[in-house]
């Protein structure tokens, strides 16, 4: 791995919510072509940490470095500005709409008049559905007409058209079959091969110890610690989790 | 992902007419109930309902409150209620009443029925709209106050603020340009109604026939040929049966005796003029038309659709919803603005109580035409159809001869049953 300079840093990261300190003191790194497994239980910080990353909460201290230098993200909009692509885990879809205007949304294309340009819009999912999701053809219903698979593949499509850089995934999985699955791992690893920084939040160790180079574990708010995905059995990850403990033989 | 849509979703066979023609069928069902509901009224009024003089007034009479309805789409859409808009519109004429009386003539010395106070009158009153609306959107987006109670705060001051700009006074009469955007004071007359019909109709060809050609040069399925004549028949047929309509409807003979050099007769004597179209009218279907390009074909329309059917998503999507917020509300002051000038033309001078009650026959007109008050859902159209109904509603009645109180009941159940029905429609389609 290219250990140059990372591609995002996440450096004393803070973040309390009342007295509760939901992210604390947390530093974690990024490299292009990586895919960083965030774990933890329900509370351990994980999601507001990303949260930060994307613009969606603000951090109460720490630094945030995109290629090495210090980043301005204020809110959603200056995430993208990075390259930065988010999917959440309620998929932030606008259910009125359709596949191509929620694929869009905020970065429409327009006609020289200036006028959103829904045909053109349409081509453009068109496109890129038929490679992530070949059997999508509700491309004129709203998105609340679509199956979980359907709702997920749209919410993939948003964050892979615009040429994202990094990408969060929160638990992308969790709303899919064994089939959809496995069609979510494999973009994981073609994304990863071009180049791309993946966080990836889960609750399945498996799946982190199948996907992800290495492994990022919360608890508390608290980093317990960052391991090689290589070097550990799912049980130190499970172990890790559950006692807050680094494993005695990484301990080191 | 594999695709799990249910079965309904594989394309028919052969496909009913209404699917073909890709009509809504809401639409539809509020335009049978429309239909249903006049000729029920012609027929207990032995014929005195559909006349081209009771078209041309239903049609002036329902322009102020469709105005707002419009706006208040927008401000349903993206959650919210407007409950100040009665009193906004008071405001707007107050200050426009003043304006065009008091301030131009006096302070800025116009002349009375000086070219210029009109103009100078109606962009006051617009623009008065415009800041009290946005001053609610930014109470509302940036503050956090929830709308009803901004709104209903709202309803209390700005008609009160009406009521100590004129000292609670009656003034008019108003300016005689001004009083043209009343209605039957102001039309086109016959010729240029037609020539207005007719590129009404050449615009809506066009619409067909562009959105037609980029369907098919995208390679997207296009409704087949008959479908699109029949629905640009139906336009045309509709267009030119109006204009038909309100030309039809003659000036009484002692006006044009009092009028009649200025009107263009040879002599006062066997002279037939249609009024035509409505300056007013016109301004709604500008209105109209213009609300319908911002919500279906604009970044504006599409946030306040998103951030209606999903405020969290919008924002994630980089949305700026607090200022949309702020647009939203300042759009529904305009139109409570210009609301206002065709209001107070009508009666050709501001009275105290002008625009009282408005707020709920605008909500009730935007809600019969199928806006949702959960937010995400909701047409032009649909509101200007839906204004178009309760006032269909209330001048039938007075024709029959139903008791007022009996009226504003009818009134008052025909909104809750008109909900009903769509909550009903959606739960069998299995649509929220």
């Amino acid at each position: 791995m290219d250990k140059a300079t990372p591609l995002v840093e996440l450096r004393d990261m803070q973040k309390s919510f009342g007295g509760i300190k939901a992210v604390d003191h947390v530093t974690i790194d990024l490299y292009p072509g990586e895919v960083v497994g965030v774990l933890g239980h329900n509370g351990a910080g994980k999601s507001v940490l990303m949260k930060m990353l994307s613009g969606a909460i603000q951090r109460d201290g720490g630094k945030i470095l995109i290629n090495g230098e210090e980043a301005v993200i204020a809110n959603p909009r200056d995430a993208r500005r990075y390259h930065i692509e988010t999917i959440y885990q309620t998929l932030a879809l606008a259910d009125n709409l359709d596949a191509a205007s929620n694929l869009f949304l905020g970065r429409e294309l327009t006609t020289p008049l200036g006028l959103v340009d829904d045909a053109r819009m349409e081509a453009e999912t068109r496109k890129i559905m038929a490679r992530l999701n070949p059997n999508f053809r509700r491309y004129s219903t709203p998105v609340s007409g679509l199956s979980g698979g359907q709702r997920q593949s749209v919410a993939i499509a948003r964050a892979v058209y615009f040429n994202a850089k990094i990408l969060i995934m929160d638990e992308p999985t969790a709303a899919l079959g064994p089939a959809e699955t496995r069609m979510v791992a494999e973009l994981i690893g073609e994304l990863k091969r071009q180049g791309l920084g993946i966080f990836l939040i889960d609750h399945d160790v498996h799946q982190v110890k199948a996907l992800c180079d290495r492994a990022a574990v919360m608890k508390n708010g608290q980093l317990v610690g960052i391991v090689n995905v290589a070097d550990v059995t799912t049980d130190d990850i499970l172990a890790m989790i559950i006692a807050g403990k680094k494993p005695e033989h990484l301990a080191a | 992902m594999t695709d799990t849509a249910p079965p309904s979703s594989a394309a028919p066979a052969r496909k009913g007419i209404f699917q073909s023609l890709e009509i809504d069928a809401r639409l539809l069902g509020m335009i049978g109930a429309f239909v249903v509901l006049t000729l029920g009224f012609h027929l207990l009024t032995d014929g005195r309902f559909l006349t081209p003089r009771n078209v041309f007034n239903l049609t002036i009479q329902t322009v102020s409150v469709a105005i707002m309805a419009t706006g208040m789409v927008f401000v349903i859409v993206t959650r919210h209620i407007d409950l100040s808009v009665g009193s906004l519109l008071a405001t707007c004429s107050a200050v426009m009443a003043m304006t065009q009386t008091v301030v131009l003539p006096q302070t800025f010395g116009l002349g009375l029925e000086h070219g210029a106070i009109a103009p100078i009158t109606i962009l006051v009153g617009v623009v008065t709209g415009a800041l009290i609306g946005g001053f609610h959107g930014y109470l509302v987006g940036f503050l956090g106050v929830p709308a009803f109670i901004v709104t209903l705060g709202g309803l209390l001051v700005w008609r009160n603020v009406a009521w100590y700009l004129t000292r609670g006074q009656t003034i008019g009469p108003l300016d005689g340009n001004f009083q043209l955007f009343g209605g039957i004071g102001g039309t086109l007359g016959e010729t240029w109604s037609w020539i207005v019909g007719l590129l009404a109709v050449a615009a809506t060809l066009i619409a067909i026939w562009q959105g037609r050609r980029s369907r098919i040069s995208h390679g997207f399925p296009a409704k087949p040929v008959w479908a699109e004549v029949v629905l640009g028949g139906i336009a045309t047929a509709a267009i030119l049966g109006f204009i038909a309509t309100l030309n039809a409807y003659k000036m009484p003979e002692g006006v044009i005796r009092r009028d009649w050099e200025r009107l263009g007769c040879p002599s006062a004597e066997d002279c037939v003029i249609g009024y035509g179209l409505p300056i007013s009218v016109l301004v709604l279907i500008v209105i109209a038309v213009v609300m319908t390009v911002v919500a279906l074909r604009t970044r504006l329309g599409r946030y306040i659709f998103a951030t209606g059917g999903n405020p969290d998503a919008a924002e994630l999507s980089g949305i700026n919803t607090r200022l949309l917020t702020v647009k939203v509300f300042a759009i529904m002051g305009v139109l409570c603005g210009l609301s206002a000038v065709v209001a107070s033309a009508r009666l050709s001078f501001h009275s105290n109580d002008i625009g009282t009650l408005d707020e709920l026959r605008v909500i009730a007109a935007a809600v019969i035409g199928g806006t949702a008050l959960s937010g995400g859902i909701g047409t032009i159209y649909g509101a200007i159809l839906g204004a178009l109904i309760m006032q269909s509603l209330q001048s039938g009645m007075a024709m029959v001869g139903v008791d007022a109180p009996f009226q504003n009941i009818v009134v008052g159940a025909v909104l809750v049953a008109a909900v009903l029905i769509d909550i009903l429609y959606r739960k069998r389609l299995g649509v929220k």
